[in-house]
């Protein structure tokens, strides 16, 4: 009743057409921007916008970036984190040596270096397939943080091969405090996601998700693989690469190429499989669960055992309860997070009479 | 040149280390079609009880015993608690599960046996045998003695047995498996708990070198391109994979190393598995998968 | 469906219930001085963690348990749980920066990461950042940054020691020849040096000698490399660079590279689990271990256990030698541990290296109040008046032996320009049971660290725009 498709009835192909053809969808969508340009930012405070929604937007907006490429193409990834090293690398040095260019210009360019060295990691997925073509990603992995170590170049010769993100200002206003970054990040992110929103049901996006279900078969359909595997490839790594130079720009300030190592490439894998494979909600709903969880777990931990348990034992039991809480949700339900939202839609549409 | 062969050698030797951490991920593969995420945790919960056994003053065999009993116990929980739930689930659900178990065993090791690194002495020695000027471990190679009895086992075990066949029926197709009447929960029970018994053994035998702490949860990452080289369903693959990649290494790291910069050691493996792949798609022992329309 | 349901929202309520818990928990109470404690008790570092914690924690405990805090101020504080990871710590450190009646005191992340992420941070936030022997060694440049203190001894300083060391040992092989091979050669080195008999500091021998440094593939393992460039080309001897990549579990051609070079020393940088690991393949190599000099992160019990028999004879660098002789350790163990509010969960280890390094941090931290306490009044301080204390912080011999630890570290001098102290080191052996010292505090080189530590800060603050303050106006 709140909550139905039938009924409404398109007059024209645009109305058809729309990014969010129900209403009430839209609605929901403006409702969530609102919310998040307007309200969270008049009641968070410094810590609230600084470290737990600013990283938790930039790692979604990754998680975004792999998801385009497993969730919908059906490449498997496990190098998300070394694309987001180039990104934020690229930005670093794009700055470095072209002084005063435009901000936007530079994580632009950023993305688009890590599509490149996105596309060249993508190569081998024409002939290798599912968990094998993980080799590539993880060679990417391995090969971009060692490479980004190894050669001075990178981190402008600086003696522990770290680098500093230099000051964030858009047609001289300055991006300092928590809120403008917030702020920042969130624009990037807002726009980003609707674009892949939109992105996902065009054609590429499509022939991304017929190459998913059966690349073989979307051949014969006449599906160009390589180009279709190529663009994939090429966009999740723009995505991830913009989300690296966020990382490394509007949230901590300083990184090295250890900051975007393995288990961050695995942290991102698991917010897309947690979160629902090929849904742009579920990259969101991953993260949160991946990054706020085992915040929330801590403060609630500390809050009901403090001084109960001993801190040794209180630490792993924060580990214990969150691999238990995946664990739950899956027997709850198989299919990821984004899967109960869209049960909890279905039963919004029957509701109150649910036979 | 005998240099050349010391490295070579080595390599060889280390090979078979990678490849013992790579059964256990072969066997859960076979058996489920998944990467169990949960292995590294696996090898440190097997390690870190049984050393902590034993520092209790438990005689080495009972601990041992003991230390196979509790990963028996955990292989039955886990199948009932959360592998019987995902019966005919996606892979990537299964996948998933093994990501939550590998938090949920890395709480518990240190929980119940704290973050201490323990020192492990299991009576091999490890002394160096000289041949002309070269320098061989003989800890590496009684290591490669009981890789080589665990993967004959374990061939047998596969090929010959009605569980191995069982359980390769399973791999294949969990719902055609229990029409034609296998008990899916037994078999995935003795799975694990054969995985845990491998992970048991590769935690000792990289516990005695490195010392039973946490880090013995990153060998995994050792294992990832032998079992991609190999393979992931064949368990021969898993050795044969582990050679080529320890040797290879090795030689890379003090051939070219140097005038890279050196440290190539942790990208080179998955280049090389690359190579092989892309000549060989399934890896070198894999199974053969033909796509129809 | 419906057993689902509630457990879903169960589950829930205990979530949302906590997060309210957890915001409304911190009430502070007046006279308090509130010190997080940015812990990892998880995961491959942990050991680091519940040790050095463990020591810091209960030297508070100490404090507030026999003299009520310091000059009357109880000393708070609260744990938060980073698991090494750094936007954990960042997270920590955001949550509990205004904790506390005056906000956070200082904060010790024990990892150099979140140092770095907290450069620019600590400006705004006027809060100290201790780093006690590690964190990036330019950062000592106390002008270009005032909220930054690598006190002690930063891994340059450290390395120089380091060197002399070897230099040391070079000149009593040269004096005493037969001692070579011997298994107490650096023990009897140390008898000798004590009773004078060493004819020179030895850093003439060190020309022509090879020394390789093992290092980290990382930027913790790379931060040395200009010191010791600068060092060799001084002193003449030669450096080959060999990198151990992450994690480090395994290094056989490695040291198959080291037994090709054939170096007279070798200097390990490593870190967790690369320490044992590359003892155990010296062995295999049959390269002698009272030949391999560590970094003080490859220095603690935990490094050396699980080595085994392999171990027996290797030295490191020791920023606090280990031991629970000192009277003020044995009063924690009276005052706390007897009554069962100690806080390492395994007893045991109270006294071990890491241990004691968490003695040291408390001493540090809690002294850089009592000073600050000197200047505004014995109440409550902020941050900001923590880094007056800091920045003026002066530990004398005197001043340890009241503290009941002479001799658990060497008395340092802070000024604003030198937030380091540039403190000497000593080195420890380990001898298969316990860390026995094998050298008396050798003085680090200043006249070779500090020129290096202003070029970076002036690069830094060059590339970041900072003001380089005059040290000269400071009160």
């Amino acid at each position: 009743m709140i909550y139905r498709e039938c009924g409404q009835f398109k007059t024209s192909y645009g109305s058809d057409q729309a990014i969010f053809p129900i209403p009430q969808d839209r609605w929901g969508v403006m409702l969530a921007l609102l919310i998040a340009f307007m309200v969270i930012p008049a009641i968070a405070n410094e810590y609230w916008l600084g470290v737990i929604l600013t990283p938790f937007l930039i790692l979604a907006l990754a998680a975004l970036g792999l998801n385009i490429l497993t969730g919908y193409c059906g490449q498997l990834s496990l190098g998300s984190a070394a694309f987001m090293a180039v990104g934020a690398f690229a930005a670093y040095n794009f700055e470095l040596r072209l002084p005063g260019i435009p901000l936007l210009l530079d994580f632009v360019l950023a993305g688009l270096v890590a599509a490149g060295v996105g596309i060249i990691f993508g190569i081998p997925s024409l002939r290798i397939k599912g968990f094998y073509l993980a080799v590539a990603t993880l060679a990417a992995q391995f090969f971009i943080e060692w490479s980004l170590t190894k050669f001075g170049w990178f981190s402008n010769y600086s003696s522990s091969g770290v680098i500093t993100a230099q000051k964030m200002v858009i047609l001289g206003y300055d991006f300092d405090t928590p809120l403008r970054k917030y702020l920042l990040v969130l624009s990037i992110v807002s726009v980003l996601a609707l674009m892949a929103k939109n992105l996902v049901r065009s054609e590429t996006g499509r022939a991304w998700m017929a190459v998913r279900d059966m690349d073989v078969a979307a051949e014969v359909i006449g599906i160009r693989i390589m180009k279709t595997k190529l663009m994939a490839f090429a966009v999740s790594s723009f995505y991830c690469g913009v989300a690296g130079a966020l990382w490394a720009f509007a949230y901590l300030g300083t990184v090295d190429a250890q900051t975007f190592d393995l288990h961050r490439s695995f942290q991102i894998l698991f917010m897309i499989i947690v979160g629902g494979m090929g849904s742009i909600l579920g990259s969101f709903i991953g993260a949160a669960f991946i990054v706020l969880m085992p915040i929330f777990i801590n403060l609630s931990a500390h809050a009901l055992f403090g001084n109960a348990i001993r801190p040794d034992l209180l630490s792993n039991m924060e580990l214990i309860v969150f691999g238990g809480l995946i664990i739950f949700f899956l027997i709850v339900e198989p299919l990821g997070l984004a899967r109960l939202w869209q049960i909890a839609k279905e039963k919004l549409r029957l509701w109150p009479f649910p036979h | 040149m005998s240099f050349f062969f010391e490295v070579l050698i080595g390599g060889l030797l280390a090979g078979v280390m990678y490849s013992l951490v790579a059964l256990g991920f072969v066997l859960i593969f076979k058996a489920s079609g998944v990467l169990n995420f949960a292995q590294g945790s696996m090898v440190l919960f097997a390690a870190l009880t049984f050393v902590s056994l034993t520092e209790r003053g438990i005689n080495f065999w009972l601990a041992l015993l003991a230390t196979l009993a509790i990963m028996v116990v955990l292989a039955i929980l886990t199948e009932r608690i959360v592998l019987r739930p995902l019966v005919n689930q996606p892979a990537i659900t299964l996948f998933m599960a093994t990501i939550g178990l590998s938090f949920l065993l890395e709480g518990l090791a240190q929980g119940l046996w704290g973050s201490q690194p323990h020192g492990l002495n299991l009576g091999i020695p490890d002394d160096v045998l000289v041949i002309g000027d070269m320098f061989i471990s003989t800890f590496d190679l009684y290591a490669a003695g009981i890789a080589a009895v665990l993967v004959g086992a374990l061939a047998v075990f596969f090929n010959k047995t009605r569980v191995g066949r069982a359980l390769r029926a399973v791999a294949d197709d969990h719902q055609a498996a229990l029409a034609v009447g296998i008990p899916l929960k037994h078999i995935w029970a003795i799975v694990w708990a054969v995985a845990g018994f491998v992970a048991l053994v590769a935690g000792l035998l990289w516990g005695a070198r490195q010392g039973v702490q946490f880090a013995l949860t990153l060998v995994a990452l050792k294992a990832l391109p032998v079992l991609i080289l190999g393979g992931f369903t064949s368990v021969p693959g898993a050795i044969v994979g582990g050679l080529i990649i320890g040797a290879s290494e090795k030689l890379a790291e003090v051939y070219i190393g140097p005038y890279v910069g050196g440290g190539i050691e942790n990208w080179f493996p998955y280049m090389l598995a690359l190579m092989f792949l892309l000549i060989r798609p399934e890896g070198l022992f894999g199974e053969v998968h033909i796509d129809r329309v | 469906m419906t057993l689902k349901k509630v457990l879903v929202s169960c589950l829930g309520a205990a979530v949302l219930g906590g997060i309210v818990a957890g915001g409304g928990a911190v009430v502070a109470q007046s006279n308090e001085q509130f010190i997080p404690m940015l812990s990892y008790r998880v995961g491959p570092y942990a050991a680091g963690g519940t040790g050095i914690f463990g020591g810091f924690i209960d030297y508070i405990n100490l404090l507030n348990e026999r003299d009520g805090g310091i000059n009357g101020v109880k000393i708070t504080y609260e744990e938060c749980e980073t698991e090494y990871k750094p936007d954990r710590a960042l997270e920590c450190y955001e949550r509990l920066k205004n904790s506390g009646p005056t906000g956070a005191s200082m904060f010790n992340f024990v990892a150099t990461p979140p140092v770095y992420a907290t450069m620019d941070r600590t400006l705004e936030d006027k809060i100290p950042v201790v780093a006690i022997g590690y964190g990036p060694a330019y950062t000592a440049d106390g002008r270009v940054f005032p909220y930054i203190f690598p006190l002690v001894t930063t891994y340059w300083s450290q390395n120089t020691a380091k060197i002399k060391f070897i230099a040391l040992q070079e000149q009593c092989l040269a004096q005493y020849p037969d001692l070579e091979g011997k298994p107490d050669r650096a023990a009897q080195c140390f008898e000798h040096a004590k009773k004078g008999e060493l004819q020179g500091d030895g850093l003439d021998k060190l020309k022509g000698k090879k020394i390789v440094n093992l290092y980290h593939d990382s930027g913790y393992g790379k931060e040395t490399k200009p010191i010791l460039d600068a060092q060799a080309e001084k002193y003449g001897f030669q450096v080959v660079y060999i990198p151990v990549p992450h994690p480090g579990n395994e290094q056989q051609s490695q040291w198959l590279q080291i037994r090709r070079e054939k170096p007279d020393w070798v200097i390990l940088r490593g870190w967790g689990v690369m320490n044992p690991t590359a003892i155990t393949q010296a062995a295999r190599i049959k390269f002698p271990a009272d030949r391999i000099v560590g970094v003080w992160w490859s220095g603690a019990e935990e490094d050396v256990v699980p080595a085994g028999d392999a171990a027996i004879g290797f030295i490191a660098a020791a920023l606090n030698p280990a031991g629970d002789q000192f009277p003020a350790i044995k009063q924690i163990e009276e005052l706390l541990y007897s009554k069962g509010k100690g806080n390492m969960q395994d007893p045991s280890r109270v006294g071990s290296v890491y241990y004691n390094r968490g003695i040291i941090h408390g001493v540090l931290n809690t002294e850089a109040i009592r000073k600050a306490q000197e200047k505004f009044g014995n109440k409550p301080l902020t941050g900001e008046q923590v880094r007056w204390g800091l920045e003026n912080l002066e530990i004398t011999e005197a001043r340890l032996k009241e503290l009941g630890l002479e001799g658990v570290m060497s008395p340092i001098k802070i000024s604003c320009a030198d937030h380091e102290g540039g403190a000497p080191v000593r080195f420890h052996q380990w001898n298969g049971k316990q860390w026995v010292l094998v050298s008396d505090w050798i003085a680090t080189d200043q006249s070779l660290v500090r020129p290096l530590v202003e070029k970076e800060a002036a690069n830094y603050a060059k590339e970041k725009n900072l003001p380089i303050r005059d040290c000269s106006k400071e009160s």
